[in-house]
């Protein structure tokens, strides 16, 4: 494998309860790109993205971090690839016994050796890029889903990943926030060289951010590529996906 | 019918068997880093500092009554200098180690079933794994420790609010000296009654930890496995714990023979 990609999967199988959601999925994604992953609802896309941090094993095929198998990485081999990457529930999972200020110091607070005051400044420095600085000492019941959404999306950022995978990153949100989060993610690509991966439905949002697109579709990718070449896919379903969410 | 019963048992058993392997896993992963030190502390302070108003306020009561009861009957025999040594024995041998189980079963096994069960359904136990944290050694490695912990300190405080409550019971009606009724209660008391009857409290621990844990850290179906978690934490810890005291009973009085006198 070649050091520019990032992930890749390699003819990834996975079914539950005898269901396949995914048959024979391969794809790469090359370092410092995005890839966005679309697809109707329950067409595999967060199985897909749970499946990159190991939380899901598939059934047959390879996956790809940093070129190394996850099949083949033990327990420690697996955290190490953990802390290089960032992951962003759908419903954003924060620990709901503890402040969303230190639901983001977190990770600093489990890996790192950084003092208490460099860690206040850094979670305030994340917190004030999702635009809740002011919000850190409120418990994440206290806050509104959108906002859970933007503390789970700093957790996520914290450590500083090399990767991060996002899911629906503007489900929750409204437009002007939802652009800002796009707007984020995108910077962290372009500034920090991030590799991201993103499943969404919203086909703005997958605009903005993605390099590549991929479309599920009955557990394969039916198409991937640029968002230009999806406009003019020869696949009916995924020119009819994108010209139903394309004006929004 | 015969052989849906055999299966029902064989299930029970089946369930048992997991559970047991849960738990000693659990111990086995105990010994290795990290040692989750500051989480062990913070559990051991919600499932012991905060259950000690409940067990303090039950053994007192239940001091009180067995106290009430026995006067009534060792009065018939002009025997009522031996109700301070009665109640000690029976608190500190054999009362005092199952109510704090039982109590304990209720308040923190129920507790534990639900918050897991709740971190299990809204994802945050997947988000500690993604965290590069051992989800099941930051969550139930330290949950089953502390119970081990808090069970023995909490038994004992038991056995002692339970005798202040005899003796305030008795100072009602009699004029006993506060002195006067510790020694005669513990007149009968040695270490051969007191360790292995809060010593077995280690193992109830244990099974209170490991059992809520299990049924919590796999809860499935939304908020009603939650609910179910919790509910049966409470019902096959408290079972668990009756059933296992008659064999460590038995045990006890096999290794500790002062301890059946």
């Amino acid at each position: 494998m070649t050091v520019d990609v990032a992930i890749r999967f390699d003819r990834v199988c996975k079914s539950f309860n005898g269901v396949k959601v995914l048959d024979e999925v391969s794809f790469d994604v090359p370092r410092h790109t995005a890839l966005c992953i679309l697809g109707r609802s329950g067409t595999g896309k967060s199985v897909t993205l749970r499946q990159m941090i190991g939380l899901i094993q598939p059934d047959t095929g390879s996956i790809f971090i940093n070129g190394e198998n996850l099949a083949q990485v033990d327990s420690r081999g697996l955290n190490r690839l953990r802390k290089q990457i960032g992951f962003l529930f759908q419903y954003s999972a924060l620990f709901d016994s503890i402040s969303v200020g230190e639901n983001v110091a977190f990770p600093l607070r489990r890996h790192t050796r950084l003092g208490e005051a460099e860690i206040t400044r850094k979670v305030g420095e994340l917190l004030n890029q999702v635009g809740l600085e002011q919000h850190r000492r409120k418990m994440p019941s206290e806050i509104s889903g959108g906002m859970q959404k933007r503390v789970g999306l700093a957790r996520a950022m914290a450590m500083d990943p090399s990767i991060l995978l996002v899911d629906e990153p503007s489900s929750g949100l409204d437009p002007v926030t939802a652009v800002e989060i796009d707007n984020l993610l995108a910077d962290l690509k372009r500034q920090r060289g991030t590799t991201l991966v993103v499943v969404t439905h919203n086909i703005p949002s997958a605009k903005r951010i993605g390099d590549t697109l991929a479309f599920l579709h009955n557990g394969r990718i039916l198409e991937s590529g640029t968002p230009e070449q999806f406009e003019n896919s020869r696949h009916e379903l995924v020119r009819s996906f994108m010209s139903v969410q394309g004006g929004t | 019918m015969f052989s849906s019963i055999r299966s029902l048992i064989a299930n029970a058993f089946s369930w048992i068997g997991d559970v047991a392997r849960f738990g000693c896993r659990g111990l086995l992963r105990a010994l290795y880093p990290p040692f989750e030190i500051l989480e062990i502390g913070r559990q051991v302070f919600e499932v012991g500092y905060r259950s000690i108003p409940l067990i303090a306020a039950a053994g007192f009561a239940v001091g009180a009554v067995m106290s009430m009861h026995t006067r009534a009957s060792l009065e018939r025999f002009g025997a009522e200098s031996l109700i301070p040594m009665g109640l000690g024995m029976a608190m500190i041998k054999e009362t005092g180690p199952l109510v704090t189980a039982l109590l304990f079963s209720g308040r923190v096994g129920a507790g534990i079933g639900a918050e897991l069960g709740a971190m299990r359904v809204t994802e945050q136990i997947d988000a500690l794994e993604s965290l590069a944290v051992d989800s099941f050694k930051h969550l139930v490695v330290t949950r089953i420790l502390a119970c081990m912990i808090a069970l023995p300190l909490l038994t004992t405080m038991m056995n002692f609010t339970g005798i202040v409550g005899g003796f305030v019971a008795e100072t009602v009606i009699s004029d006993m000296s506060f002195n006067l009724y510790f020694d005669r209660a513990l007149s009968a008391i040695d270490f051969d009654d007191y360790i292995p009857a809060t010593g077995k409290t280690v193992l109830f621990g244990f099974i209170i930890g490991t059992v809520s844990s299990y049924l919590g850290y796999y809860t499935r179906g939304g908020t009603a496995g939650v609910g179910q978690a919790s509910t049966k934490s409470v019902v096959f810890s408290s079972i668990l714990v009756i059933l296992t005291n008659v064999i460590v009973v038995k045990a006890i009085f096999f290794f500790f023979p002062g301890a059946a006198q």
